[in-house]
């Protein structure tokens, strides 16, 4: 148990340092010219061999995935016009544009991304579990065909038009105006700044729930076990919600680990719409202004949180599917 | 166990000759169960009657396909009202189950009747363990506390022969081999001291030598409990072994009823005849096998008068074509035992002497 626990482990270590190795090469050691790439438009001499010093572009390709790697670990300066700035451990590298180490351009951005994804999932997911095991039990019934009817015009609509819709008519007319407040801050601004986000996110999402979880519990409540259990004479509703939920919630769960980071690294429109500062729109602007190190950083950070993310699954699995566990 | 079943314990020890007019603990009359389909109405049971005393078992054959489940679970309600037609009557213990209300029928379910699955390996739910399924049907039936409960099924599977059962309780099904899963089935259902036990087809997905534990263990524990069983199975070896009556069913309904022994012995009706054909001596030499021939009826558009008439090869036998255009009533073949065939043949005792147990196997 612990030995998989290691090997998992070990296996999602090699991922992230292989990404990272293919992403520093891609962005920083191609034949692009990173320097001028990074240096922008209003570019001095000067200015570009800092860049380039500062980025050790000189060296040979193997020390400099070193340097970029003993940042992470060690943290390291930057010199840039004459003056030193730190970049603290574990230091993602330095945005030459906005003049700030990534890993603090980050450390900003995360927690709004976290919080919209982490909101909006608890939205979708109750949602759309209620409501598809409520279609399942009563499979047939009005209520089942309304359910899915408008869980498929739900999803027949792009993702961004919903997002556009609801900024543009629910915004300071149904709900507060999107804005980011840290939870530590004031809770309060926190959940109402994020509502809308919640709700879009949470509402196009919970119509796929919908169908996955009625589709997994109509399967499950099908099941041979399901109808012992009625023989022995328990109530319909703990047959349904003990033994079916049981069952036909394991593999949604899976679903929802992989959708949360999914959305961990997609949530550009939602934010962007919104006018949220999380990392999809930090992302969307390092995009536009070539800012190498920051979108370098972004990616590092996005399978980092990708193989978590499944690694996480993983070790929920177990615990949830007892066939698992001696595998 | 209460005053009752000690008693009944005494009462119906071991087989004993049938005695007419013994109170009835199971009765079904005039059973029918109907699926609605996109392919038509799929008449599944059609007519059935039979009824069981406690102590007693009743053997349950027939091809498959023949109703044999469809009847058994709706003798514990187990239908989904919504997409099943039933009419006639089915009485547990003098109590109607047709049109009983879901709550009325879990104090009946896993109490008063109680149903073995004929697959171990997915009528146990994998996520429970063995001793969480067993303890879950005792507390919804008596007011005691989990450690109470825990005992109880540390009991059961000990009584079913289940070695070390206090760590097996904690252990998953996936974590049973199919003989100590059914076991546990068995342990489950019986948790409550059912009067009545449905086992359908325990033993068919378990190799011999378990499967003759097994069946050693449900009639002991019959012996000891005093409990009607209804026993489905395809096995004719097995139906010897265990019953004291046989019902063979065809096509959703009963078409030969009657003492093991007669019925094994001098059965009445071509379609048993059929079936002793088709199986394998059961000691002497291996002799050729005579599958009957012909496939069964479609439940849903059934043959007209017998159901068997398109596969019978008596049929010619009866005078004015009556096996096509007369459904045969099941009635009393002989005085003396009780027995009763679906067949317009005047003299099946006779046919079958001089013309099928020549050839039997
Ligand atoms: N829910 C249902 N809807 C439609 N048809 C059904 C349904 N349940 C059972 N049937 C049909 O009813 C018939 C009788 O089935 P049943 O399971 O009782 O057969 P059986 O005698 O138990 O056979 P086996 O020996 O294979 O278990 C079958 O033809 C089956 O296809
Ligand atoms: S009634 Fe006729 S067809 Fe039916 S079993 Fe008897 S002889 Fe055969
Ligand atoms: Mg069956």
């Amino acid at each position: 148990m612990l030995l998989y626990f290691l090997r998992r482990a070990a296996s999602a270590i090699s991922v992230i340092f292989a990404t990272l190795v293919a992403s520093y090469a891609l962005f920083l050691l191609a034949p692009t010219d990173p320097v001028g790439t990074i240096c922008g438009p209003k570019c001095t001499p000067d200015r570009a061999a800092d860049i380039s010093a500062a980025l050790h572009l000189e060296d040979p390709a193997l020390q400099q995935i070193g340097v970029y790697l003993k940042g992470i670990v060690a943290g390291r300066e930057y010199e840039i016009g004459g003056t030193v700035r730190e970049c603290d451990a574990p230091c993602l590298g330095y945005s030459f544009a906005l003049g700030r180490p990534v890993t603090e351009l980050i450390a900003d951005a995360l927690p709004v991304t976290l919080s919209i994804v982490l909101g909006g999932a608890v939205v979708y997911f109750s949602v759309g579990v209620l409501v598809g095991t409520l279609a399942a039990r009563h499979r047939g019934t009005t209520l089942d065909r309304v359910a899915v009817g408008s869980s498929l015009t739900i999803n027949s609509v792009p993702y961004f038009i919903v997002v556009l819709l609801v900024a543009l008519y629910a915004t300071n007319v149904v709900l507060p105006a999107a804005q980011y407040t840290s939870l530590l801050e004031n809770p309060l601004a926190w959940a109402s700044g994020l509502l809308a986000a919640w709700i879009t996110l949470g509402l196009t999402n919970a119509a796929s729930y919908t169908r996955y979880s009625r589709a997994s519990m109509i399967e499950s409540l099908g099941q041979d076990y399901v109808r012992t259990a009625r023989s022995k004479g328990i109530s319909e509703r703990r047959v349904v919600y003990r033994h079916g939920v049981r069952a036909g919630l394991t593999p949604v769960v899976t679903i929802v680990g992989l959708d949360i980071a999914y959305q961990l690294t997609n949530t550009l429109f939602t934010e962007s719409i919104f006018g949220l500062p999380g990392l999809g729109r930090l992302t969307l602007n390092a995009f536009n202004t070539y800012d190498l190190p920051v979108l370098l950083g972004s990616v590092l950070v996005g399978s980092t949180v990708l193989v978590t993310m499944n690694l996480i699954i993983d070790i929920l699995y177990t615990f949830l599917d007892p066939r698992v566990r001696l595998a | 166990m209460d005053q009752t079943t000690q008693e009944a314990q005494t009462d119906f020890r071991g087989r004993r000759p049938r005695v007419p007019g013994e109170e009835a603990y199971l009765e079904v009359t005039d059973l029918q169960v109907r699926f609605p389909t996109a392919d038509g109405v799929v008449q599944a049971v059609d007519g059935l009657t039979y009824s069981l005393p406690l102590g007693r078992t009743l053997a349950i054959v027939g091809e498959s396909g023949s109703g044999k489940s469809v009847s058994s679970m709706a003798v514990m309600g187990l239908h989904d009202r919504k997409s099943t037609f039933m009419s006639g009557s089915i009485k547990i213990g003098g109590r109607e189950i047709i049109g009983m209300s879901e709550q009325e029928l879990n104090t009946v379910r896993g109490v008063e009747a109680a149903m073995i699955f004929q697959d171990p390996q997915s009528s146990m739910h994998p996520y429970f363990t063995v001793g969480d399924q067993i303890m879950e049907s005792y507390r919804q039936h008596n007011k005691v506390s989990k450690k109470a409960a825990k005992t109880r099924a540390v009991e059961m599977l000990d009584r079913v022969g289940i070695p070390n059962p206090q760590r097996r309780v904690d252990q998953y099904p996936h974590e049973f081999s199919g003989g100590m899963r059914q076991r546990a089935m068995i342990a489950m259902a019986l948790v409550n001291d059912p009067k009545l036990l449905i086992a359908d087809e325990p033993t068919t997905a378990l190799d011999v030598t378990v499967q003759a534990q097994i069946l050693d263990l449900i009639a002991d524990l019959q012996r000891d409990f005093g409990s009607a069983v209804v026993f489905i199975t395809h096995d004719l070896g097995v139906v010897a072994e265990i019953a004291d009556d046989i019902l063979v069913m065809y096509a959703g309904n009963a078409v030969e009823h009657g003492p093991v022994e007669k019925i094994l012995g001098t059965p009445l009706h071509p379609y048993a005849w059929g079936l002793l054909e088709s199986i394998p001596a059961v000691s002497g030499t291996p002799g050729p096998l005579h599958p009957i021939p012909g496939a069964p009826p479609s439940l849903l558009a059934m043959p007209s008068g017998c159901a068997f008439h398109p596969r019978c090869e008596f049929r010619e036998r009866v005078p004015g074509d009556m096996c096509r255009t007369l459904r045969p009533e099941l009635i009393a073949r002989t005085a003396d035992t009780g027995r009763a065939s679906r067949c317009h043949l005047k003299d099946p005792d006779r046919v079958f002497e001089t013309e099928v147990l020549p050839r039997l196997p």
